[in-house]
């Protein structure tokens, strides 16, 4: 039989994990025995890149390279509207879901995700030697109803048949009871690349219950990111006089460069930047304490929603046995200290909180396929479900935290004489008023036999399956006949689009493997030489005789390899190259290292004085 | 099956009281039966009913294992009205109630006019602890009376007044319950937003 796989579609990072046949899950590396793959799509004229290939293009093709595409997923124009100008790549402007244009086409969310699906789906592939067919994928919990179907679109176009959605903080504590038998009560506080859940769950002899979950789908280390980006580019126009907020190369440095500083920031008190651009160098030393001060009110608004699932399960924060960090934002020390002072104990994160949602989709996997029979689920759906009613007010019919699955039924009845179509309208949200809420989508109840107003009866059953996902069936009583249902989803794909898109992957499909990995050589040649040409102009003073011809001689069969269709030439050429300039490099290291420190002495000079 | 009550899934006789612990290793049971996790290699039919049924006895515990829930699960079923949970439009408030509450009412036209003073905010907060403390009167009158609804049931007495009495209390605790959200909202101290349906 072959495996389901479990991936974990990340705004970041991806990953795609499986069970080994001792029962042990594992996560599948690729063949450099990176586990990460970068969520990053590059739509270059060579042909597409993803990964690591692709986010080497983030500065380089900014306006082609598409990252964090799961903040896109199931959402609307006016909803990333205010986000725009953080996102070099251009989005659509439309009525109705996001489309992004890149290499003079557009594209949807779903179908940028499904890129990174993929190339999830060779890799294991590759590794397991069989065709992966099914996989389950993990979501936030907070997620609703357009982005859950959005990321079962992905699959479909990818190829896989997603026979799960799972929420991301509930696979984190599958794998970790899975590992440590964890039983009691369980905060799992999971904030990623983009997006933050709060689950509570109670964990009891292989029964892990949600009993509340919480979280804001846009609220996470891109933020984070995005607040040190505005820092610096302040900084930048009081000490260099240039503003670079409009120039998408530049922004992507600074955005890199923050995201790194960040990261070391997690582990030392003060990190130094150096970031070249056009005509200056930008240098300045960054304190933990200065980044700390940018994010302190994101991090904030991560409390309200952890308050409220303790209130929705019906516990105060005493009763909570252990808090489990997830997601890699939780390395972050200011994030660790707050939720210690929230749940007034020390949170844990024994396993790789980059892995761990992985892994709990790889059980949840297993548990599918039969492997596992003593572990059950039993989630909630994160938001509340209902219908618009007269005067745009809505009618909840499945309230947010119902254990899911989970039905509702409603009758509904014509108000005007020989009508023959019921519309509703379908929302998730907490709010009063159907504005307010998240619309769904709309349902045309058809062929309603014409009968006097108030006559017919049609009982409409809205069904939220185990994925989280609305199943929406209706029967009109009188005759018991089955109502047909046209459904008009207000962010998302239609069947007929995914269809094509299903369709159109197969025939883009092409020799798909060997094609994309040749692209990925010849991109990575072409970053190679680029950067050995710069270097040449700059660090020429360097060389030792001789040493600069034969650069330049292996730079040359670099370029005439590239040219041509010999992948593993390619390869060798760079080898070649990186081997002729490894003197030369660690020479212009020294000498940028000197300067550095040259640099910051001075800074500290000045500070002294 | 699909037309089974919450208390003939869970193998329980119509009564109020119920064991919290054995309601829920039941519950536990009962998903280990029909959850759709164990049912993914069945024909399409086999997880279509394995889906419903799962569905059952989750709405089935989350109306059972809640004690003011269970009351109104309860009078729903003894009187033959297909239930749903949940608030539905603002139930009528008692008369009594109605009128005692004209004050508050107005003090929160005002709060939503735009006005209030600290004074008029530390009255409203204490009307709305006083409201919560006779919200909490009535559910334990609700549940002190429970006993009596079994015991009738055991008996085979006529349950109809005390029916009666139940519908009462639950009306007046869910006024009693806007009124609070509706203050929680006017101050603007709870966090939550608002939400047009509670957890009991």
């Amino acid at each position: 039989m072959s495996h389901i796989v479990g991936i974990d579609l990340g705004t970041t990072n991806s990953l795609v994990g499986y069970v080994d046949g001792h029962g042990v899950p594992r996560v599948i590396p690729d063949g450099e025995g990176h586990a990460l793959l970068p969520s990053v799509v590059a739509y270059t004229h060579a042909g597409v890149l993803v990964g690591e290939a692709a986010r080497r293009q983030l500065a380089r093709q900014p306006t082609r390279t598409v990252y964090s595409v799961k903040r896109l997923m199931g959402r609307g124009f006016a909803d990333v509207e205010g986000e725009l100008e953080h996102l070099p790549f251009e989005v659509v402007p439309a009525a109705e879901i996001v489309r992004i244009r890149v290499d003079g086409r557009e594209v949807t969310p779903p179908e940028v995700s499904a890129q990174i699906l993929r190339a999830l789906k060779q890799r294991a592939e590759a590794a397991l030697g069989e065709k992966i067919e099914q996989a389950v994928v993990t979501v936030p919990a907070y997620f609703n109803d357009s982005q859950r179907q959005a990321t079962k679109d992905a699959g479909r176009i990818a190829g896989l048949d997603v026979v799960r959605i799972v929420n991301e903080p509930t696979a984190a504590s599958l794998a970790y009871g899975l590992q440590r038998r964890a039983q009691g009560l369980i905060a799992v506080f999971d904030l990623g690349g983009g997006t933050f859940d709060i689950s509570i769950l109670r964990v009891k002899d292989g029964v892990f219950e949600v009993l509340a979950t919480n979280g804001n789908t846009h609220l996470g280390g891109d933020d984070f990111d995005q607040s040190l980006v505005a820092w610096l580019l302040e900084d930048i126009r009081a000490q260099h006089g240039v503003d670079l907020a409009r120039d998408p190369e530049a922004r992507q440095e600074l955005r890199l460069a923050a995201e790194a500083a960040k990261c070391r920031l997690s582990f030392e008190e003060r990190t130094h930047l150096a970031i070249p651009f056009e005509g200056f160098v930008y240098r300045r030393d960054v304190t933990r304490a200065e980044v700390e001060a940018r994010i302190a009110p994101l991090v904030e608004a991560t409390l309200g929603p952890c308050r409220m699932a303790l209130k929705d399960a019906g516990l105060t924060r005493e009763q909570i046995d252990d808090v489990v960090l997830v997601g890699g934002s939780t390395r972050v020390p200011l994030v660790r200290r707050r939720v210690e002072e929230l749940f007034g104990r020390m949170p844990h994160s024994q396993l790789n909180p980059d892995e761990v949602v992985a892994l709990g989709a790889a059980v949840q996997a297993h548990i599918l396929a039969g492997g596992i029979t003593d572990m059950l689920l039993l989630d909630v759906t994160p938001l509340s479900l209902g219908i618009e009613t007269l005067g745009g007010i809505v009618s909840v019919l499945i309230p947010r935290n119902t254990t899911i699955p989970t039905m509702a039924k409603e009758q509904f009845t014509t108000s005007v004489d020989g009508q023959t179509v019921v519309d509703m309208h379908v929302l998730q949200g907490e709010r009063e008023l159907a504005r307010d809420n998240r619309s769904l989508a709309r349902f045309d109840l058809r062929g309603i036999d014409p009968m006097p107003a108030g006559m017919p009866k049609i009982e409409v059953t809205f069904l939220i399956d185990a994925n989280g996902i609305l199943q929406v069936h209706a029967k009109e009583l009188r005759t018991g006949k089955e109502a047909t249902i046209e459904v008009r989803p207000t962010y998302g794909l239609t069947e007929a689009e995914v269809e094509r898109m299903v369709e159109e992957s197969f025939e883009h499909a092409e020799a798909d493997v060997s094609a994309r990995l040749l692209i990925e050589a010849r991109t990575e040649a072409e970053t190679v030489a680029n950067h050995v040409e710069r270097a040449l102009t700059q660090g020429a003073h360097l060389a030792e005789p001789g040493e600069l011809e034969r650069i330049r001689a292996a730079l040359a069969a670099l370029r005439a390899a590239q040219a041509g269709e010999d992948r593993a030439l390619i390869h060798e050429r760079i080898t070649d190259v990186n081997k002729a300039t490894e003197r030369m490099a660690e020479a212009m290291m020294d000498a940028a290292l000197k300067g550095a420190l040259g640099s910051r002495r001075a800074d500290r000079i000045l500070e002294s004085s | 099956m699909a037309t089974d009550d919450y208390f003939t899934v869970f193998g329980l006789p119509r009564k109020l009281a119920v064991d919290e612990e054995a309601l829920r290793r039941r519950f536990y049971e009962l998903s280990r039966a029909h959850h759709p996790d164990f049912h993914q290699g069945a024909s399409e039919a086999a997880q279509a009913a394995a889906l419903a049924r799962s569905a059952l006895v989750n709405r089935a515990y989350r109306a059972l294992r809640d004690p003011i829930a269970r009351v109104e699960y309860l009078i729903a079923l003894e009187e033959g009205r297909d239930t749903r949970e949940g608030a539905e439009a603002r139930p009528k408030a008692p008369r009594d109630l109605l009128e005692e509450m004209l004050e508050v009412q107005e003090a929160l036209e005002e709060a939503r006019s735009g006005g209030l003073d600290e004074g008029a905010r530390e009255r409203l907060r204490a009307e709305r602890e006083r409201l919560a403390a006779r919200k909490r009167a009535e559910e334990e009158a609700l549940s002190g009376r429970a006993g009596e609804w079994d015991a009738a049931l055991d008996a085979g007495g006529d349950r109809t007044a005390l029916l009666g009495w139940f519908k009462e209390r639950l009306a007046t605790r869910a006024y009693l319950r806007t009124v609070i959200d509706d203050l929680n909202e006017a101050l603007g101290e709870e966090q939550d937003q608002h939400v047009s349906h509670r957890r009991h």
